[in-house]
């Protein structure tokens, strides 16, 4: 899986969770809380499903490093097995 | 016999659509099974019933809308024999009328139980065409029901095309909220609570979790406020017919906001008995179901008390309305750091504005201020909750 297949998978597991967003929409380095409404359960579903589709664990303590769309994204193809 | 009525799914609702029967005449049915599921404006509820018996008759139809207490159903009593049960006489059922537009008439609905005045040309013409003179209001003298009210009434459009469903929403909950602002006298109080002890125990106990069991912070001060409503039993409970009945069990209404707008407290049964575990799991399966519109009435109609979180979008504090017939709802604003002073020094600390608005005719300030100094006395003893 490329970046940019990442990249897809991540917004598909968001559009799942934030049904309303449109993909176009979405700015790469802006904070994803300032352009989805996640709440704290949205927000924890959203990486169970990127933890059960990528096989990648999240420690709580990482979350701060994963603000925007890009930072999830390298963050994922760092660790994926 | 015995007579299944469609129930208030929630003070916001009037009416309700059934969308389907899930049992059919033969089956039979054991307290707390599912036997139909009703449209209200805000989701598709599972309606169980709670007694016991055999599904005799559907008397209402899919796709046919009807106000709360309507008879949707009649079944057999154990041991009723269908040939010799008594069939209780029921009014036949009409589509629940839509409601008036705002510039109709003097259309405002008479007080229950007050007599309503009906000219006999109105109520034979109301017979021929199928109207329910009950949901029909009155534009002639006194609010009586004219023959122009009927027929107004009979031509009224069908309830809600999925477009009209949001605007519909609102009205329910503006409906209620009103209710609520007209006939509680709210008052409200606020306490700042350290959350250093339970969120440094938070951190530790998901760090030992798999990702899929992590808790989330609105599930310790959910368990929190259920256990103080233990020592303080005069928040929890249902206000009706002029007094408070309290309840020994925590049925916690959790508001929860609907991605297409609007909003829903569906709750969680027997809070105060589950573990952080159970009750993250309960959460996370009703945030899930309250979104795809697929509740149960007890859901609907069982919580005893309400709890907010909408610090989740950033801010403070919240003070919410309470939702009737119950007679508190607790709110937690957002999680940030502050300085917080503590055996005389300064440090910085998580902490959450939670605030109470309670029923004056239930409990009064005092009470309300022990109640939330619980809830803060508990939240520091995250290991114990």
């Amino acid at each position: 899986m490329d970046v940019q297949e990442l990249r897809k998978t991540v917004v598909e597991e968001l559009m799942r969770i934030a049904p309303e967003l449109e993909e176009g929409e979405l700015a790469g380095s802006r904070p994803l809380r300032e352009q989805v409404d996640l709440d704290s359960m949205d927000w924890l579903n959203f990486l169970v499903a990127l933890h059960e589709r990528l096989k990648v664990e999240i420690p709580e303590a990482d979350y701060a490093r994963l603000g925007t769309l890009d930072q999830i994204v390298e963050y994922m193809a760092a660790r994926r097995p | 016999m015995i007579e299944f009525k469609l129930p208030a799914l929630g003070s916001d609702m009037e009416q309700g659509k059934l969308l389907e029967w899930k049992a059919k005449p033969g089956d039979k049915v054991r307290r707390g099974d599912v036997v139909a599921v009703v449209d209200t404006s805000k989701a598709a509820v599972e309606v169980e019933i709670w007694e016991e018996g055999t599904m005799h008759e559907w008397i209402v139809k899919p796709g046919e809308t009807v106000p709360i207490g309507a008879v949707l159903a009649l079944l057999l009593a154990p041991g009723e024999n269908p040939e010799t049960a008594v069939r209780p006489e029921i009014a036949p059922v009409r589509p629940a009328a839509a409601p008036a537009p705002v510039a109709a008439p003097a259309a405002a609905a008479p007080a229950p139980g007050a007599r309503r005045r009906i000219s006999p040309a109105a109520r034979k013409h109301a017979e021929d065409l199928g109207v329910n003179l009950d949901a029909v209001g009155g534009s002639g003298p006194d609010g009586a029901v004219t023959v122009e009210d009927v027929e107004r009434a009979a031509k009224a459009p069908p309830p809600a095309a999925p477009l009209e469903r949001a605007a519909e929403m609102r009205r329910a909950i503006a409906a209620a909220m009103s209710r609520s602002k007209r006939e509680i006298p709210h008052y409200y109080l606020s306490e700042t609570i350290s959350l250093a002890r339970a969120a440094g125990w938070l951190e530790a106990e998901n760090a030992r979790r798999p990702m899929t069991e992590r808790l989330l912070m609105a599930v310790l001060t959910l368990k929190a406020v259920a256990l103080a409503c233990k020592a303080c039993p005069d928040m929890n409970g249902h206000f009706r017919d002029g007094r408070f009945a309290p309840s020994t069990a925590v049925h916690a209404g959790v508001a929860i906001s609907l991605r297409q707008g609007g909003l829903i407290a569906p709750g969680i049964h027997d809070v105060q008995a589950k573990s952080l575990s159970e009750l993250m799991r309960n959460l996370a399966d009703l945030v899930k179901r309250a979104r795809a519109g697929s509740l149960r009435s007890s859901e609907m109609s069982d919580p005893t008390i309400t709890v907010t979180n909408l610090g989740e979008g950033g801010v403070e504090s919240v003070f919410g309305v309470i939702y009737p017939p119950q007679v508190a709802i607790v709110g937690f604003g957002t999680v940030a750091r502050r300085p917080w002073v503590e055996d005389g020094e300064i440090r910085i600390a998580p902490a959450v504005v939670a605030s109470l608005s309670a029923d004056h005719r239930a409990s009064d300030g005092h009470r309300g201020a022990l109640f939330l100094a619980e809830i803060a006395r508990l939240l520091q003893g995250p290991e114990k909750l």
